[in-house]
């Protein structure tokens, strides 16, 4: 098979499977939308957390728009990388602090106490993280390589799919994070 | 792809990537769940029969399902029921069908070497083979498999105290639907690759064959609904093990009062209908794909509408996503909501008119040969009509309130979707058996086949359409405490007798399968002289498909009985002559 059509299957699959989340986030996010004004739904504020979260995976996909660019001048790519990656732990430790913020706050996932509202927005968060997990899995492989100057730009199909699927996460928490927020 | 390494036991019939392989992988697989799914109905269809009576077949179950006089015990009814629909509809029906087809046919079709990814193609089928595992384990468990229908509806899914196979059965039944779900994710996502990428030359979309353009539109469909089962199992779950709310409210056991809270039982079944429409047409479409195949090849006709045909796959396919509410006319929706999905449903009608109304008329003058594959195929044309009427009494929810969850249901969906999805998987079978093992399937046994298995099959099916309309209520162990159900146990004791002989006449398929792979006679390479590009490649089935350069295609799969051409079919990869015109 020509290494471009490879290429372009590759992209492909990429592009469906992200659909097929998408598909996975609307079953939960419109369970969330219809069982929100069936009332016995409790009311409570986002924790801070969730804002910051926002924040780093917003930066750190802005970041990889800077990755091609910088291949292209033969530059160095692995300190942006580096950072992507640093930006995608931070964003783990923030949803675990937006989590224990829940729990000072007495929102609950589960047992005596909880209620549909809080166990959604564990549920939405939790389901969004191991989504993420594959994206640093995908970060850490490509940036061990960049260190050794693995890519150029005619041969950086990985950083593509990588960069494809973290700013797909990104949009997908920003979603997520206004429905919880202001629906 | 085309590099002939050398090739072990395991990496040829195991482990392997050829898509040829997995596609017996998975016939194989789904012919053995089809067996035993098969059994668990004789099996509860022997009690509906002879109610609380004992029977030699039960003596195939394990010994705690029966009570002290070797009666089927009620709960394992339940069970029984539960893991045949799961089966048939899950392990036959989708993977057993589509699973086969599009694994065998599609790189064969559109001249590929192989998927676009072999490795995610045997991911796929050993992600089935594990969750087979895993849901036939289920039997042995404490409390027996899932047993609150194929459905799981909560709160009998969601409480592991509910029945006995609310437990660690219904927890191995997600296990392994979840596993099934992702190798059917793997699976769909390199079909639709492998389609869009690996056309060889000349093969455009407009010159697919319908049954590839079927198994197209069927794997679009899995990956746009099978993750929304995943999110509804998801959800389940945290129902079942960590005791969220989502589905359960108010629930009350022996008297003590749960701590569930807001739930909604109602949610789960649009999350759940949201998948489980659209994989009606997941069965379906692979099995109308086939039919148009088989059909034209032997009427010596090029199908009539082809373009119509695709749309007709299409348009389908779009509204299997906004009917799911016609399951759910009788969970108190609001009644315009209902006249909504009731417009939707019917709307169905017209695509699949528009494919009976092709099919008829590429049967029409047509040179018939009567195979075992054309006999099934138009089998399944008949039973898509047969069903497809009752669907419109079901489809509309004024007239479906007064035979919800009756037999009538039963016998519809068992019509319309089992009877013409099997079918139409036996018509694949005994059409490419040539191409799958370079042998010939025995005539006479494919014939008695087909006959018997009609005549059994509309023996079950079409008397549960009386039952249902006098009322009599689906799932139910025993109607014997319902007086006025008495006068229909003479029904049910046929509908058994043509159930158990439907499943013994399976023997003579299964027979003539294994026979004809060892003794039966050797095929030629283009048998029933077709067009499509399968019947190009050898027939001693080499990895990489064709020896030396991939085919060329100039024309539709179509073009039989053509005026002007020297014989009645012209394969894709003859040139146009000057002045020939494609379709």
């Amino acid at each position: 098979m020509a290494i471009q059509i490879i290429n372009n299957a590759k992209k492909q699959l990429l592009w469906i499977g992200m659909g097929s989340i998408v598909m996975f986030f609307g079953g939960l996010t419109s369970a969330y939308i219809v069982r929100k004004p069936e009332g016995n739904w409790l009311e409570f504020a986002l924790p801070d957390s969730f804002m910051i979260s926002s924040a780093i995976i917003f930066i750190s996909s802005v970041i990889l728009f800077f990755v091609k660019p910088t291949l292209k001048k033969n530059k160095s790519i692995y300190p942006l990388l580096l950072g992507v990656l640093l930006l995608g732990l931070l964003f783990f430790f923030s949803q675990f602090k937006g989590w224990q913020q829940l729990i000072t706050q007495g929102v609950y996932l589960t047992g005596e106490g909880s209620n549909p509202s809080g166990s959604f927005l564990y549920v939405l968060t939790l389901a969004h993280l191991v989504h993420m997990l594959g994206g640093i899995i995908a970060l850490v492989f490509i940036t061990v390589k960049s260190k050794s100057n693995f890519y150029t730009i005619d041969n950086c199909l990985a950083i593509e799919l990588t960069s494809f699927y973290w700013h797909f996460l990104a949009l997908l928490w920003i979603f997520l994070f206004c429905l919880l927020k202001y629906f | 792809m085309s590099d002939h390494h050398k090739e072990t036991f395991i990496t040829k019939y195991i482990f392997s990537t050829d898509h040829k392989m997995i596609a017996k992988q998975f016939l194989i697989t789904g012919m053995i769940m089809a067996l035993i799914g098969m059994l668990m109905s004789a099996i509860f269809r022997v009690q509906l029969a002879n109610p609380g009576e004992a029977s030699v077949l039960y003596n195939l179950l394990p010994g705690s399902w029966l009570s002290a006089d070797g009666a089927l015990n009620p709960d394992k009814y339940l069970a029984l029921v539960t893991m045949h629909g799961t089966i048939l509809v899950f392990w036959v029906l989708t993977a057993g069908l589509s699973g086969t087809f599009a694994n065998f046919l599609i790189p064969l079709q559109i001249g590929a070497r192989d998927m676009a990814s072999g490795f995610m193609n045997m991911l796929s089928y050993w992600f089935f083979f594990i969750a087979t595992v895993i849901l036939m384990s289920s039997i042995y468990v404490e409390g027996g498999p899932a047993s609150s229908g194929w459905t799981i509806y909560p709160p009998l899914s969601a409480l592991p105290e509910a029945i006995p196979g609310s437990g660690a059965g219904m927890t191995l039944w997600l296990l392994s639907i979840t596993l099934f779900v992702v190798g059917s994710l793997l699976g769909g996502l390199n079909y639709i690759v492998t389609i869009l990428n690996l056309r060889t030359k000349g093969m455009s979309m407009q010159r697919m064959p319908l049954t590839t353009w079927a198994l197209f539109v069927t794997a679009i469909l899995g990956v746009l609904s099978f993750p929304v089962l995943l999110s509804c199992g998801l959800l389940l779950l945290f129902d079942r093990s960590f005791g969220t709310s989502f589905y359960l409210s108010d629930i009350i056991i022996n008297g003590e009062a749960m701590h569930f809270a807001g739930g909604s039982p109602i949610l789960f079944q649009h999350l759940f209908w949201f998948l489980g429409h659209p994989e009606v047409y997941i069965i379906l479409l692979p099995a109308l794909g086939i039919v148009s195949e088989v059909i034209a090849v032997n009427s010596r006709k090029p199908i009539f509408g082809y373009k119509a045909m695709v749309g007709a796959i299409l348009l389908i396919a779009f509204l299997s996503f906004i009917v799911w509410g016609h399951h759910m006319f009788m969970t108190g929706m609001n009644p315009f909501l209902g006249s909504v999905f009731t417009f939707t449903t019917l709307l169905i009608a017209i695509p699949s008119a528009v494919k009976v109304f092709n099919w008829l008329a590429t049967l029409w003058r047509g040179n018939i040969r009567f195979t075992p594959a054309m006999l099934f195929a138009i089998g399944t044309v008949s039973a898509f009509i047969t069903g497809g009427l009752t669907g419109l009494i079901l489809g509309d929810s004024a007239l479906d309130i007064n035979v919800h969850d009756t037999y009538f249901v039963v016998g519809h969906f068992h019509i319309v979707m089992g009877l013409s999805a099997i079918y139409g998987m036996y018509a694949g079978v005994y059409h490419w058996f040539p191409k799958m093992y370079g042998k010939m399937m025995n005539k006479t046994l494919g014939y008695v086949h087909f006959w018997t298995t009609f005549i059994c099959a509309y023996g079950v099916f079409f008397p549960m359409h009386f039952l249902g309309l006098a009322g009599l209520p689906r799932r139910y162990y025993t109607n014997s405490s319902f007086p006025m159900f008495d006068g229909l146990s003479d029904i049910n004791e046929i509908i058994t007798f043509f159930a158990l002989a439907g499943a013994v006449v399976q023997a003579i398929f299964i027979f003539n399968f294994v026979y004809s792979i060892f003794k039966g006679t050797k095929a030629s390479k283009n048998p029933w002289k077709a067009n499509t590009l399968e019947w190009t490649t050898p027939v001693e089935r080499i990895h990489g498909n064709w020896p030396g350069e991939l085919p060329t295609v100039h024309r539709w799969a179509y073009d039989y009985s053509k005026p002007g051409a020297e014989e009645d079919y012209v394969p894709q990869t003859v040139p146009l002559k000057e002045g020939e015109e494609d379709h």
